[in-house]
C-alpha cells in the first residue's frame, strides 16, 4: 500500500514556490493526510457505505434497546399470549397493531422474539469474529515471520481444518458439550481462523524483509518483539478489513447451526431457530413465520457485507473492489 | 516437477491422515463409548445391556486399538459396518454418494456458467445498469444463507405459483436410473439453491479478474491492431482471466461432493450430507467416519488437482 500523504491544492510545486515568495504573501494550507484520513474521507462520500452503516446503526439500536422496547409494548421475549396470540386451532395470528410481525406457533409476539434475536446474532458474530482474527494473526504472524517448520505446521493445520467439513466438527462439538452461546463463539471463531491467518501470512512474508524489521533485529529484537511490535501494527488495517468481512460469514454460520438445532437453544429467540420452527408453517398460510426472521437475517449479512466491501475499496482502492 | 509432485503428495497424505484422527478423535473419544451405547440401547437400557453393547461394538477396548482396527480396514477399503443394521458402510456410501453427485454435478454447471457470464458482462460493460444489477444480486446471494433462499423458493415456486406450476416437487430424491424425468423436476429447486449461493463468489471473483486482464498491455496491443472487442474478450481475455476461476470451481466442487449439509437437509436429498446428520444423531460411528474421510479426501484431491494443474499452466508457481 502507498504512504505517500497527499499534498492538497496545487501538489508538490505550490511548496517550492510558496518557500521562496516573501512571507507576508498568503500561502495555500498544505494539509499532509495519513493513510487512515484519505480512507476515512472516501468511506465518507461512500453513498453504499452510509446506507450499509446506517443500517447497522438501526440494528445494532434494536438490539441494544430491545429489552425497552418489549417493556414498552408489554410483550416479553418468551412470553406466551394464549388468549390473544393464537387462533381457535392454537395457530399463529398474522401481523397486527399488537402483533407487528404476527405470533409463531407458542403464541409469542415474532416482533419482540426478532429484535431479541438480533442480540444473539450480533453478539456471536461479533466475538466469534474476534475469536476468528486473533487467532489467525497470531498463527499467521508465525507462520509468516518464523517460516520454516512452524510455516508448514501451520499449513498442514490450515488444510486439516478445511478437509473436514465444517458443519460435521460443528455438530460433533455441539454433542459432545451442551449447545450454548459461549460454545458457538468458540466454535465459529476458532474454525474460522484460517482466512485471516492466511491474510496475515502473505503480507508477513513481504513485510518482514523490509528495513524497519532488520532494523529491529540489529537493535537486538527477539522474534516475539518483531513479530508484535514491529509487524502487527503493519498488518493491522489488512485485518480490519478481513475481519470486517467475517463478521456477516460468522452470523451465518451461527444461524446455519441453529437451525439444525445445534446452536443456541430455545427457549432463546434466535433467527436460525425461528426460521427452524417456522418450517411446518409458513406454507399453509403463515407466511410473516418465515419471513420476519429471514428478513432480518439476509438485511443484516447484506449491510456488513456491504460495508466491509466498502471499508476494503477505502483502504486499499487499487485492491479487487466491486465498485471500482 | 516430479519433486513438486512428490512433496504435494505426500502433504496430501500426511493431511488425509491427520484428518482421520481429528475426526476419529472427535467421535470416538469426545461423547465416550457409554453415550454412544446409550444412544443405541435406548432410554430404558439396564447397564448390564449397556456393557453388552459397547463390547459387541467393540467399544471396550482401548482406544488405540479401535483406531488401529478401523485404518487397517480402510487401507483394504472397507469402511466397517453400521450399528444399526450390520450394513457395510461401503454400500450405505455407495447409496448416498448418487444423489449428492446429482446435486453438485447440475449445480456446479449452473453456478459456474452463470457465475462467469454475468461476471464477464459486468466487467465488459462496467458501471452500466447490468454490472450494477449483477453485482448487486450477487451480493444478495452471497449475503444469503442456503437455508433462507432454499425455503423461500419453496415457498415461491411449490406454494405461491401452485397454480401456475402446478405440483411442483421439491423433497426427496429420485434416482436418474429409476426415472430420469422425476429425477430432473426434483433436482430442479436444489441446483437453483446451491448454485444461485456459490455463484455470487464466481461473479464478483471473474468481474475482478477480468477487468485487471482487460487493462494488460497485451489487450491494448491487440485491440490497436484492430482486433474485434468480441474476440479480444473471448479469445485472449477469458483465457487469462478463468484461471483463478478453475482454482475455485475445483475447490468448491471438492467440498460439494463430500456431503452439501444444508441443502441436502432442507429438500430431503438422501445424500452424503444428509446421511452423516443422521449418522451424527444415531451417534452411529463406523458411518461417521466413512462419510467424515470421503469428505476429506475429496477435499484433499481436488486441492491437489488444482495445485498440479496450476503448476503444469503457470511455471511461476512451481516452488521446488
Amino acid at each position: 500500500m502507498s504512504m505517500v500523504p497527499e499534498i492538497t491544492g496545487e501538489g508538490s510545486q505550490a511548496t517550492l514556490e510558496a518557500a521562496a515568495e516573501p512571507p507576508h504573501v498568503s500561502r495555500k494550507v498544505i494539509r499532509g493526510r495519513s493513510p487512515w484520513q484519505l480512507a476515512w474521507e472516501r468511506l465518507r462520500t461512500d453513498r453504499a457505505a452510509i446506507i450499509s452503516a446506517a443500517t447497522i446503526t438501526v440494528i445494532v439500536l434494536f438490539a441494544l434497546l430491545a429489552p425497552l422496547i418489549a417493556h414498552w409494548l408489554g410483550h416479553g421475549s418468551n412470553q406466551q399470549f394464549v388468549d390473544i396470540g393464537e387462533d381457535e386451532n392454537g395457530n399463529p395470528v398474522p401481523p397486527s397493531s399488537t402483533f407487528w410481525f404476527g405470533t409463531d406457533s407458542s403464541a409469542r409476539d415474532l416482533f419482540v422474539r426478532t429484535i431479541y434475536g438480533a442480540r444473539i446474532s450480533l453478539s456471536i458474530g461479533v466475538l466469534a469474529t474476534l475469536v476468528s482474527v486473533a487467532m489467525g494473526t497470531v498463527f499467521g504472524l508465525a507462520a509468516g515471520y518464523l517460516g520454516g517448520v512452524a510455516d508448514a505446521l501451520i499449513a498442514r493445520l490450515v488444510d486439516v481444518m478445511l478437509a473436514v467439513p465444517f458443519l460435521v466438527i460443528a455438530i460433533a462439538v455441539a454433542s459432545i458439550w451442551r449447545p450454548s452461546f459461549w460454545l458457538v463463539i468458540f466454535v465459529v471463531g476458532v474454525l474460522g481462523f484460517t482466512y485471516p491467518a492466511r491474510i496475515v501470512r502473505g503480507q508477513v512474508i513481504s513485510l518482514k524483509e523490509k528495513e524497519f524489521v532488520q532494523a529491529a533485529r540489529a537493535l537486538g529484537a527477539g522474534p516475539l518483539r518483531i513479530m508484535f511490535v514491529d509487524l502487527l501494527p503493519n498488518v493491522m488495517a489488512q485485518v480490519i478489513v478481513y475481519g470486517s468481512l467475517l463478521i456477516p460469514a460468522a452470523i451465518v454460520s451461527e444461524a446455519t447451526l441453529s437451525y439444525l438445532g445445534v446452536g443456541v437453544q430455545p427457549p432463546t429467540a434466535d433467527w436460525g431457530a425461528m426460521i427452524s420452527d417456522a418450517q411446518g408453517y409458513y406454507q399453509y398460510g403463515f407466511w410473516w413465520y418465515l419471513l420476519f426472521p429471514s428478513l432480518a437475517l439476509l438485511v443484516t449479512t447484506l449491510a456488513f457485507n456491504i460495508l466491509g466491501d466498502s471499508i476494503r475499496d477505502a483502504l486499499d482502492p487499487r485492491g479487487g473492489g466491486i465498485y471500482k | 516437477m516430479i519433486r513438486f509432485l512428490t512433496v504435494r503428495i505426500g502433504q496430501a497424505i500426511l493431511v488425509l491422515w491427520a484428518a482421520t484422527v481429528v475426526v476419529f478423535l472427535l467421535f470416538f473419544v469426545g461423547p465416550g463409548p457409554n453415550s454412544v451405547a446409550r444412544t443405541f440401547a435406548g432410554r430404558l437400557a439396564t447397564p448390564a445391556r449397556i456393557a453388552q453393547i459397547k463390547h459387541d461394538l467393540n467399544l471396550d477396548q482401548p482406544i488405540y486399538q479401535q483406531y488401529l482396527h478401523w485404518v487397517g480396514n480402510l487401507l483394504q477399503g472397507n469402511l466397517g459396518y453400521d450399528y444399526y443394521k450390520g450394513q457395510p458402510v461401503n454400500s450405505v456410501v455407495a447409496a448416498a454418494l448418487p444423489a449428492t453427485l446429482s446435486l453438485v454435478i447440475g449445480a456446479a454447471i449452473l453456478w459456474i456458467a452463470y457465475g462467469v457470464l454475468s461476471g464477464v458482462i459486468s466487467a465488459v460493460r462496467p458501471r452500466t445498469f447490468l454490472d450494477r444489477g449483477f453485482t448487486l444480486s450477487a451480493l444478495v446471494f452471497y449475503s444469503m444463507p442456503t437455508f433462507v433462499l432454499g425455503l423461500g423458493l419453496i415457498w415461491i415456486f411449490a406454494y405461491k405459483l401452485s397454480p401456475v406450476t402446478k405440483f411442483f416437487p421439491f423433497h426427496g430424491y429420485i434416482p436418474l436410473t429409476q426415472n430420469p424425468g422425476q429425477w430432473f423436476e426434483y433436482l430442479i429447486l436444489p441446483w437453483l439453491t446451491l448454485a444461485l449461493v456459490t455463484s455470487a463468489g464466481y461473479t464478483r471473483l471473474t468481474r475482478t479478474s477480468m477487468l485487471e486482464v482487460l487493462g494488460e498491455d497485451y489487450i491494448r496491443t491487440a485491440r490497436s491492431k484492430g482486433m474485434s472487442e468480441r474476440r479480444l474478450v473471448r479469445v485472449h481475455g477469458l483465457r487469462a482471466a478463468l484461471t483463478p476461476v478453475v482454482t475455485l470451481a475445483g475447490l468448491d466442487i471438492g467440498v460439494a461432493l463430500g456431503g452439501v449439509i444444508i441443502t441436502e437437509t432442507v429438500f430431503g436429498i438422501t445424500g452424503l450430507g444428509w446421511t452423516i446428520v443422521q449418522a451424527i444423531n444415531l451417534q452411529d460411528l463406523p458411518v461417521i467416519m466413512g462419510i467424515a474421510i470421503l469428505a476429506a479426501a475429496f477435499v484433499v484431491v481436488a486441492n491437489l488437482v488444482v495445485d498440479i494443474l496450476y503448476a503444469v499452466l503457470d511455471p511461476r508457481v512451481r516452488l521446488y
